[in-house]
């Protein structure tokens, strides 16, 4: 190993004192942009948790549907004729929509309504933990996830309350669905859903089309919009994308995520900059020595940026463990903290980034020593 | 004749600007010849730093020409000179400048390391420059567990590691006691017995005079006198064998 590793190594833990500042500066910055860019990758699969559960090749949508959650509606004739597209195997109807919900002792909350058909096998309650998908074709029957039972006031199958002025009763209980908006879903078949959102039977939120083993997918989407007026066809991932791009993006959400995680690079690149040039200072007689033996600047360069990627490294791997609390605690949660192999990758990378930008300023100090100044100290 | 390794060919410095400027060194020429252990003195502010720093090519002169075992200074740039340095020169200083972080024989590695000397070899090259300074028993003390004289010691064993042809060494004897002083002068006699080495000590302190083959006074940044004694002999041979 060269020397100069050493030097660096023992440099840096030479101070203790600073270096635990140092280390706690970049942990809190490398914490916030894990926490942040995993609340956007967290916030990016809540938004689209709908979509992907759904098993549809294509989603019909009246045109201009920014999201999921977005109410504008569809002639319920329109199925019909899609299902004269060549290539279209099966259409089935989504209605969704804001309701209110009635607890036993009177008050009111809202709820999202998810009405599908149920035979249909397109958008159904998942991670089932009580009751059914099939008690669900019972009368006046939902399900609802166990996360909210405080809030609905529900705690066991059976259990009723009022959904616009008409009984429910709880059929099924999920685990783990939750709402980034914090609005429960309340999971009902679809002939129920347009009562309990208050609609007609003539309209519906989204027609889920299946295709037929080969179909062209460009080609069946092409036909749909030239068939059905003011519809959009597209596939399950490129709504996922455009429901993304909307919540992260349009609302400005996504924006503030970043602002967050480009607040704590700032903030890390500051300490350790300021840490590296006040130990940089602390030992110019030692790099003036350096110099004055011959050591050429490439040579000063590296044993402050090896102090850089100690910071980062040892920074890094306390931040993690951190990161990791984080998402096993949130992992329940309303919106949960993702952090995906990749994640860690670039947060490392930015990590590393952050510090060997940070050694700049000692660099530039120590450029400018004259080995001279060994006589005069 | 020994082969000239230092050479300054009618070098003038000026130091400052403005109303601070300073002529440090007015048309100094001196050769330095390996197996010589020349002391340059003078009083506080005659221009020995700045001589050393000059041969030393810390320091480029303002006219006139250094030679550093044939190759000359002029125009060289910082990284030039520092090669320079690397490759031909061993410094000694007054305040030994050891790293504190780094153990007596890494502080010596250190010399090879910034030449890209690492390994086992290096670490080899180090312990046997630390046993010529007798200090074999100390290879993993830090700087601060040895006393003054061990670790100018230590400074020696760094300067001396890599083999350099001129061993430049500013008051190597000011922080020490008078005893460990002597220990210091007698090493760096020694080093200096090598024909192709030359050792050039700055020092106020006339009782080391007697392990000089050569002594240079300089005065108001000129020099006044150079005394050599008998080829290959210290100046003051008596009293030197007093020691």
């Amino acid at each position: 190993m060269p020397l100069r590793l050493t030097l660096a190594s023992r440099n840096l833990f030479h101070d203790r004192l600073r270096f635990v500042a140092t280390a706690v500066g970049i942990v809190f910055a490398v914490v916030l942009v894990l926490v942040q860019l995993g609340l956007y990758l967290g916030f990016g699969q809540m938004v689209t948790k709908m979509i992907d559960h759904a098993s549809a090749d294509l989603w019909v949508m009246r045109k201009g549907t920014k999201c999921f959650e977005d109410p504008s509606l569809l002639d319920a004739n329109a199925r019909r004729t899609i299902d004269t597209v060549n290539g279209v195997a099966r259409t089935s109807m989504l209605v969704i929509g804001f309701s209110d919900w009635r607890l036993p002792s009177g008050e009111m909350t809202p709820v999202f309504i998810v009405g599908s058909d149920l035979n249909a096998n397109t958008l159904q309650p998942w991670n089932i933990s009580e009751g059914s998908v099939k008690a669900l074709s019972g009368a006046n029957t939902v399900a609802v996830d166990r996360s909210y039972e405080q809030r609905l006031g529900v705690s066991k199958l059976g259990d009723k309350a009022d959904i616009r002025g008409r009984s429910v009763s709880i059929a099924a209980f999920t685990r783990g669905i939750r709402s980034f908006t914090t609005t429960p879903y309340v999971f009902t078949d679809l002939s129920r859903a347009h009562a309990y959102v208050g609609i007609p039977n003539t309209v519906a939120s989204y027609f889920l089309v299946d295709l037929k083993p080969g179909a062209n997918v460009e080609q069946v989407r092409h036909d749909i919009e030239a068939k059905v007026k003011n519809v959009e066809v597209l596939t399950t991932p490129q709504f996922a994308e455009r429901s993304r791009t909307f919540w992260l993006f349009d609302t400005g959400a996504g924006a503030a995520l970043f602002g967050g995680a480009l607040l704590g690079v700032i903030v890390g690149t500051v300490i350790v900059a300021q840490t590296l040039y006040s130990s940089t200072k602390d030992h110019l007689d030692e790099f003036a020595t350096l110099r004055a033996m011959g050591s050429s600047n490439g040579y000063l360069y590296t044993v402050i940026i090896y102090q850089a990627l100690f910071n980062a490294v040892i920074g890094f791997c306390l931040a993690s463990v951190i990161g990791f609390c984080v998402v096993w605690f949130t992992a329940g949660g309303a919106l949960p903290v993702v952090i995906t192999p990749g994640l860690w990758g670039i947060v490392f990378g930015l990590t590393l980034a952050m510090c060997i930008i940070s050694a700049m300023a000692a660099i530039m100090r120590v450029v400018r020593i004259d080995p001279v100044m060994v006589f005069t100290r | 004749m020994s082969t000239p390794i230092l050479e300054a060919r009618s070098v003038s410095k000026v130091l400052g600007t403005g109303p601070a400027q300073v002529d440090a060194l007015k048309d100094v020429s001196l050769v330095l010849q390996g197996g010589e252990l020349t002391v340059l003195m003078g009083p506080s502010g005659s221009g020995k730093t700045t001589l050393l720093s000059v041969l030393g090519c810390m320091l480029t002169p303002t006219a006139g020409e250094v030679r550093v075992c044939g190759t000359s200074t002029e125009g060289a740039g910082a990284q030039a000179l520092a090669q320079l340095r690397r490759d031909h020169v061993g410094f000694i200083f007054q305040s030994y400048h050891l790293f504190p972080t780094l153990t007596a024989a890494e502080n010596v590695q250190l010399a090879l390391d910034v030449r890209g000397e690492y390994g086992r070899d290096a670490r080899i090259r180090s312990c046997e420059a630390l046993a010529r300074v007798g200090l074999a028993n100390k290879l993993l003390s830090f700087p601060n567990e040895l006393s003054g004289g061990e670790q100018q010691r230590v400074a020696i064993a760094r300067a001396i590691v890599s083999g350099p042809s001129a061993i430049l060494a500013d008051e190597p004897t000011a922080a020490v006691d008078s005893t460990n002083g002597q220990a210091i002068m007698r090493i760096l006699s020694a080093i200096a017995a090598d024909s192709d080495r030359c050792v050039l000590v700055v020092t106020h302190d006339t009782r080391l005079l007697p392990y000089a083959h050569r002594v240079i006074s300089i005065e108001d940044g000129r020099l006044v006198s150079d005394e050599r004694g008998r080829a290959g002999t210290p100046l003051q041979t008596t009293a030197a064998g007093q020691h």
